[in-house]
């Protein structure tokens, strides 16, 4: 199967590989897949007090086409606000990359991402309101289960 | 593309490996056009009779290499054929309405796709198969073949050399439960013949399948070995012009003959110098990469054909690893299956779990292959794997110490 | 001296399928099945020999499926159709190759009802005897039809049209074996109204163990050999990369020679036969009165036995046949002359001359003042022999 330039580009070049501290407040970590299929995502976003996504960093197991999906979603979400990142649709990451089908399920694992990245951050702002301590243990676990539709 | 224009490193010799100059060279007499290009059933004039002359040459030469019998030799298009002629010839033979022995048969759930899709379409045509387990080492259990064997079980087919973990099954030991309660036993041959001794005068093998192009020969050509004494009767599967006895018609493909034969010459010439030469660069690709963590090899090394080494590095996936190692020509599996995105069946039958499932690669290195491309090959195998371990969350997670198999993953 | 005139039963390589193989036999020698380089090289140029193919009989690429043979593309027909469907009548014409004779016979013994239809005394098919035969049949009970589009023995040309009217009529799935054909006439898959339609690729100077079935899209068939999933799971193995270029070239050049070699070998066969008239007055060229393949000439001279001529012809260094290359060394008569009510004694007689694009007037020539030769001293010998 021949790879599209940007694809090879983004898997060659990833952008914005890394971890942000998960138990940040203003970290959200977005955890998908499993290895079983062949690919696991962790996305994490780092939220400014106005909810503008200033940062995202990514490490994916998974095909090229998975690394490529995620290392593409950093680049797009930066800058977002959180509404706006969590409109990402799959397809206009299948789209930029021109993902073959066979290879959509990669561009719908980081819109996954994206949004269970979100949901933790809300999670945490929401606990933090109800003056509960971080959710220390939310990484794995909570996210990794919670958003898998 | 970005990548030179410079050959990638071919390791992957168990899908199939370049001709050997030899082979070419005698396969051109018959493919020029002032060549031999006669039919070898052309019974009417000199054209028909050299190339028949020629394919008889070539039936010796093969039947030398596994001490046989040249009349035990039938040609065929490939290991493919031969497994399914083999398989399909037997059970319609011994399961059809003449003789009613039974319908059972027995193989793995190593075997290659050829046996494997052979068993699925039997089943369908309403016979039984018994698909055995193997060891966690790659190895078939004999007593839990044994404990597999029926009254109604007519055929056992187990390969001799795996084709993704190189493992050697014990033939000559399977051969004597089967031969024991007249079970007849087909043993698909396609990557132990010129690597592995096979003496079938005295295993008791009934029907071997070979394949050329896994053996420095031409692609399109096969063969099976079919036993005369006690004499094993199958029914022909491609019927026509009652070519090979009967058992496989169509015209005879001379050149690739010709070449078969010439590669199995020198097989048997050169077996020994062959695996010594593989051997040594095994060593030397496994003493290259072994310090990196997580590093497991697959099957028993000891009980391996050396030409096939098959290794899982863990927490990196299979397909991104390959991808990264676009230098490099070698597979994640067998040619078969790998457009497909599952992983090894191979490699779960053995119990492995699915990441290092997923993330094995199947060096097949041979005659051609040298020290400075296994170099090579280990400096670009280091730079993959650190770079996807880099890029990977399951490696940062194994490194704080979580146990992985104790994560609820999202299924998705 | 060295004349070769039994190109029906196999041709030479042609140097320039040679040089398209070359690459593939030696550098390129990568599994087409496999992901790296090398198999998507393997890959690429089987896609290009799948279009040369296909344009030879203006068939689409998709319906191209790569075989060993003849053969194995006439039993993968057959066998893999009759799979699909509850056992009924299978309908043949009387002259077909062992290759479809044979896996019809087997399944006659799984319970298929075989019929034949005869043919008339120059081997044309007589399309009424095909319609007597549906005629006589239950309502859906007729399945599978094959006949050839050229006898490899006589030459004959079948005329596949109004057998493929018939066919739809009576919905029988129908079978055209081109092996003989294609590269010496126009072929035409998409026109034809078959289903399936088989060549090899020996006969018209590419590599003998390959061939294709053509199939039609809309039939269902069942794989001979299961396996790996090659060419989309309809026939597993690992491909014959090299064979299949060449196939793929040697389909190109008999489609762009097409004419050129008609002609040729027309001029020829013309030139034989007036001679074999003119000069061996007795002998009866059989299926003369039909449309024939500009290459093939069958004949017999009465009286003479054809094993013993052959012979002779042989050791003058003169390549010919008595008929089909595939019967193991079985001395019994054509078949085909057979089933056009030529009597045994005379069949056995039968010599097959069949002409390549190499061939050339002065081997016409040899063979006809050897063969006049040869049989003047048999027909003395007889002479003697009777006194």
């Amino acid at each position: 199967m021949a790879y599209s330039d940007k694809v090879l580009d983004h898997y060659e070049n990833p952008r914005n590989v890394g971890t942000l501290e998960k138990d940040d407040p203003s970290v959200g970590t977005g955890m998908v897949g499993a290895p079983a299929c062949g690919d696991v995502m962790r996305l994490q976003i780092k939220v400014s007090d106005d909810g503008i996504i200033e940062e995202a960093r990514f490490k994916t197991y998974g095909c090229g086409s998975a690394i490529a999906s995620s290392s593409l979603l950093t680049e797009w979400v930066k800058g977002k606000s959180l509404e706006e990142a969590g409109q990402i649709k799959n397809t206009d990451l299948a789209e930029e990359l021109a993902l073959p089908p066979v290879k959509i399920h990669c561009s719908v694992l980081a819109e996954d991402a994206i949004k269970a990245a979100i949901e933790d951050f809300r999670g945490k702002v929401g606990n933090k309101k109800a003056d509960a301590s971080s959710n220390a243990d939310g990484s794995n676990n909570a996210d990794g289960s919670g958003k898998a539709a | 593309m970005t990548s030179s224009n410079r050959r990638p490193i071919y390791m992957d010799y168990a899908a199939t490996t370049p001709m050997d100059p030899r082979v070419a060279k005698k396969m051109m007499q018959f493919l020029t056009p002032d060549g031999e290009f006669g039919n070898p059933a052309s019974r009417s004039h000199a054209y028909g009779w050299t190339a028949e002359a020629a394919v008889d040459e070539a039936r010796k030469q093969v039947a030398a290499l596994v001490n046989a019998n040249p009349k035990e030799i039938i040609w065929t298009s490939g290991a493919t054929e031969s497994d399914n002629l083999a398989i399909k010839g037997i059970a319609h033979f011994y399961g059809g309405k003449n003789t009613k022995k039974g319908k059972h048969i027995i193989t793995s759930k190593i075997e290659h796709k050829a046996v494997l899709d052979t068993c699925r379409q039997l089943e369908r045509e309403g016979y039984e198969v018994t698909y055995l387990d193997p060891e966690p080492t790659g190895l078939i259990d004999l007593n839990k073949l044994e404990a597999a064997m029926r009254d109604d079980t007519i055929l056992v087919s187990i390969m001799h050399v795996n084709n993704e973990l190189g493992v050697i099954q014990d033939i000559a030991a399977i051969g004597e439960l089967t031969r024991a309660r007249g079970i007849v036993f087909h043993v698909d041959a396609a990557q132990s013949a010129g690597k592995v001794d096979i003496d079938l005068s005295s295993m008791k093998v009934d029907l071997m399948s070979f394949s050329a192009h896994k053996i420095y020969g031409p692609k399109g050509m096969g063969a099976l070995y079919v036993r005369r004494k006690p004499r094993i009767r199958l029914e022909a599967q491609t019927h026509g012009g009652g070519h090979e006895r009967g058992m496989r018609s169509g015209t005879l493909a001379t050149h690739q003959i010709v070449g078969m034969g010439e590669a199995f010459r020198i097989a048997k010439e050169d077996m020994a110098k062959d695996q010594l030469h593989v051997a040594a660069l095994r060593e030397r690709l496994y003493d290259g990469v072994k310090d990196l963590e997580e590093v497991y090899v697959n099957g028993d090394m000891a009980r391996s054909v050396p030409n096939i080494f098959n290794i899982s590095f863990n927490y990196v996936e299979g397909e991104s690893l390959i991808m990264s190692l676009k230098d490099l020509a070698v597979s994640s599996g067998s040619a078969c299956t790998s457009a497909s995105l599952e992983p090894s069946y191979v490699l779960r039958a053995l119990g492995r779990n699915d990441e290092l499932a997923h993330s094995s690669i199947r060096f097949s290195i041979g005659r051609f292959t040298t020290e400075e491309d296994v170099d090579n090959a280990i400096t670009h195998v280091r730079a993959a794997i650190e770079k996807l371990r880099a890029l990977s969350p399951l490696w940062d997670m194994y490194k704080e110490g979580i146990d992985l198999s104790q994560v609820k993953w999202a299924a998705h | 001296m060295s004349v070769y005139l039994d190109y029906n039963a196999t041709t030479p390589l042609d140097k320039r399928v040679l040089d398209a193989m070359m690459p593939f036999l030696c550098e390129q020698f990568g599994n087409a099945s496999s992901g790296h380089q090398s198999g998507r090289i393997a890959r690429a140029a089987m896609g290009v020999a799948r279009e040369q193919v296909a344009a030879l009989v203006n068939a689409h690429p998709s319906q191209v499926i790569f075989t060993s043979g003849g053969t194995e593309a006439n039993n993968l027909a057959l066998k893999g159709c009759a799979a699909r469907l509850t056992s009924g009548h299978i309908i043949l014409s009387g002259v077909e190759h062992s290759s479809v004779r044979s896996p019809a016979n087997v399944l006659k013994k799984a319970g298929w009802t075989l019929d034949e239809m005869g043919v008339d005394a120059d081997g044309r098919l007589v399309i009424e005897n095909l319609h007597t035969i549906f005629s006589g049949m239950s309502a859906g009970s007729a399945k599978i039809l094959a006949v050839m589009l050229a006898n490899n023995e006589t030459g004959v040309i079948y005329d596949t049209g109004p057998i493929a009217a018939l066919a739809r009529e009576f919905g029988a799935t129908l079978l055209v074996d081109a092996v003989q054909a294609a590269g010496k006439i126009p072929v035409d898959f998409t026109h034809s109204g078959a289903q399936f339609m088989s060549l090899s690729a020996h006969k018209i100077y590419g590599p003998k163990g390959a061939g294709a079935l053509i199939v039609d899209k809309a039939v269902d068939i069942e794989p001979m050999l299961n396996g790996g999933g090659q060419e989309k799971a309809r026939r597993a193995g690992t491909e014959n990369v090299a064979a299949i270029v060449g196939f793929g070239k040697a389909a190109e050049l008999a489609l762009s020679e097409l004419s050129t070699r008609h002609e040729q070998a027309q001029m020829l066969l013309h030139h034989l036969e007036t001679r074999l008239h003119s000069e061996l007055p007795q002998v009866c060229i059989f299926g003369q009165q039909a449309d024939r393949l500009p290459n093939t000439s069958f004949f017999a001279l009465p009286g003479l036995d054809g094993e013993t001529l052959l012979m002779s012809l042989d050791q003058a260094g003169l390549a010919v046949s008595s008929g089909s290359a595939c019967a193991t060394g079985e001395v019994e008569p054509s078949h085909v002359l057979l089933a056009m009510g030529v009597s045994p004694e005379h069949a056995r007689g039968a010599i097959r001359v069949s002409l390549g694009k190499e061939s050339r007037r002065d081997e016409i020539d040899s063979f006809i003042d050897c063969l006049k030769q040869q049989v003047g001293a048999l027909q003395s010998f007889a002479a003697v022999a009777c006194a």
